[in-house]
């Protein structure tokens, strides 16, 4: 009778997430199916999920009338140069809070994440001033360089809460040795810190691939990454649903695939230690 | 001696990230400030003349700026309000024993990764076009008229957009929460006779609300800002119906080039985040010494 019960409410549960979950994939899983679509059953009236003629044709338009490569690699070039660089300035900073703990290190992380409160609108016309008058404007360089910048107290609070659980004992150890400093980081530290920093270095890489606010603003035609040129369909010339669809599948899969991977380094990430 | 030695050390590998943090923060908002006591236009440059508070005073009596102050309180609000309670539903729903949770857990997380500009364009287009979008259509087989969403109610369909994206990180917080919950609590709960909604009121909600906070005020952070997506649907529009205090001072700064204007609206926006900030902060600092 019991399991019974348990069984009958497991089914009704069931049931009930796959199809909440469901309609929240669905955006997803339209843009994917409608991306192999012509353009006239993208706005059929009587839209199809499955039975229709699969094309591959809007892919093809997509990359032979837009630079799209282009895009894709400044989009790989900003996210990954911007959280390789970021890591190279964090990891050190990181490691002096866990390991060197004084009694300014929690004022200080307080104050760098501080600095990530800040909205971008208050800081938006010096950068753009300062960024039109060394050149900088629609260069990959220049949002590398901010990229960096306002994803970099998210990189010192993950590698922080990461180094954290590392035990100093193991570090101690390893002086014991005769370790030096350059030693103790590379050959101790490091390999043991190897799973966190990957997990920073992979929400990172996400964080910029889809930020959405200096992309816009401070690219053209040049150096404009993914979320900038998919913004250029905001203004569309004729049919257009299906290639819209394939330019964005083409965007968001790889990003999509990542960020599966990164579920859990989420939460820690985006809530700065506060949910674990 | 060794340690007076690392010690140093430590500051030095400290040093790099405080420094561009702090050039990063104090000098672009000191120039900020600056400007805003300027009458600074970028079309009729070298003309610059500090002009008090003017810059402010415009700014804070301009009607768009009321307008779009309380649609960034909707919006903001709009969005905590949906994002908390289907999170919190979510969260529920996917703690039970269920078949496949992986794969839910993995649709219902999808959208966070999708960049704002894809999600914008893909609703407006192909969801909320009044002619050829999925729900256009809908509504003609029940045979309702169908509603043109950007136009009819703008700040309802990016409230609806901004939801979407950020459903997934509330309901994948609030999981994570829940998930720690003590299970001999809830199966004592059982042998005292609660009922599931005594159990979810006096014991689920209560272990959550930690989690609630962190996600009102992460999120708030984030739904301050929000830009692309009003960007690429409305523009603000129709007149200032959908504009939000960081698209207004976009446009104040860079379409209608008013240096001094958009800095002004530039430190308003700063310390309405400010505000939100200090609560922010005083929780995650909490954490910090637990």
């Amino acid at each position: 009778m019991a399991i019974n019960n348990s069984n009958k409410s497991k089914l009704i549960y069931t049931f009930l997430a796959w199809t909440i979950g469901g309609l929240i994939f669905f955006p997803i899983l339209w843009t994917l199916i409608t991306s192999f679509k012509t353009e006239a059953e993208a706005i059929s009236s009587s839209p199809s999920l499955f039975m229709f003629d699969w094309t591959l044709e809007n892919y093809a338009d997509v990359l032979s009338r837009s630079p799209y490569f282009t895009h894709f690699w400044n989009s790989i070039v900003i996210s990954l140069g911007s959280s390789i660089l970021g890591l190279l300035i964090a990891i050190p900073a990181a490691w002096s809070m866990a390991f060197v703990q004084t009694k300014r290190t929690k004022n200080l992380l307080m104050w760098m994440l501080s600095t990530k409160m800040l909205p971008p609108v208050g800081v938006l016309i010096p950068i753009y001033l300062v960024f039109r008058d060394f050149g900088l404007l629609d260069t990959k360089l220049g949002l590398v360089i901010v990229m960096t910048l306002i994803n970099l107290p998210i990189m010192v609070w993950m590698l922080y809460t990461y180094f954290r659980e590392i035990p100093n004992e193991i570090l101690e150890a390893s002086r014991m040795d005769g370790a030096t400093i350059g030693e103790e980081i590379f050959h101790v530290l490091l390999p043991i810190a190897l799973p966190g920093i990957a997990s920073t270095l992979l929400l990172n890489v996400i964080l910029a691939w889809n930020e959405a606010f200096w992309t816009l603003i401070l690219t053209a035609a040049n150096a404009a990454p993914l979320t900038a040129f998919i913004a250029s369909y905001s203004s569309p010339e004729g049919l257009f649903y299906a290639k819209l669809s394939a330019a964005s599948a083409m965007a968001i899969v790889p990003i999509l695939i990542l960020g599966w991977f990164s579920q859990k380094q989420l939460v820690r990430g985006l809530s700065f230690g506060a949910v674990k | 001696m060794a340690t007076t030695n690392s010690r140093s050390l430590a500051r030095l590998m400290l040093l790099p990230s405080v420094a561009l943090l702090l050039v990063w923060m104090i000098v672009p908002l000191c120039m900020t400030l600056y400007f805003s006591f300027l009458d600074y236009n970028l079309l009729s440059p070298g003309n610059e003349e500090f002009i008090g508070f003017l810059n402010y005073e415009f700014f804070l009596t301009d009607p768009a700026f009321f307008e779009s102050f309380f649609n960034t309180l909707l919006l903001v609000g709009g969005v905590l309000v949906i994002t908390l309670g289907g999170g919190i539903g979510l969260a529920v729903l996917l703690d039970q024993a269920i078949w496949g949770r992986n794969y839910v857990r993995i649709m219902v997380l999808a959208p966070f990764f999708v960049m704002p500009t894809v999600s914008a364009l893909v609703w407006k287009n192909m969801l909320m076009n009044p002619v050829n979008g999925l729900f256009a259509h809908f509504a003609n087989w029940i045979g309702v008229t169908p509603v043109d969403f950007f136009a009819q109610i703008p700040l309802l369909s990016i409230i609806i957009i901004v939801s979407w994206q950020w459903l997934p990180f509330a309901a994948l917080i609030l999981l994570t929460a829940i998930q720690s919950l003590d299970r001999e609590q809830l199966e004592a709960a059982d042998l005292d006779g609660a009922g599931p909604f005594s159990k979810f009121f006096y014991i689920v909600l209560p272990h959550l609300s930690r989690a609630v906070t962190a996600v009102i005020l992460i999120e708030t952070i984030f739904l301050l800002s929000i830009f692309a997506e009003i960007l690429v649907t409305t523009s603000g529009g129709p007149g200032y119906e959908s504009t939000n205090i960081t698209y207004l001072i976009y446009t104040q700064s860079l379409l209608q080039f008013d240096v001094g204007g958009g800095s002004a609206g530039g430190i308003v926006a700063v310390i309405i985040a400010n505000i939100v900030a200090i609560f922010l902060m005083r929780l995650i600092g909490k954490n910090l010494e637990g």
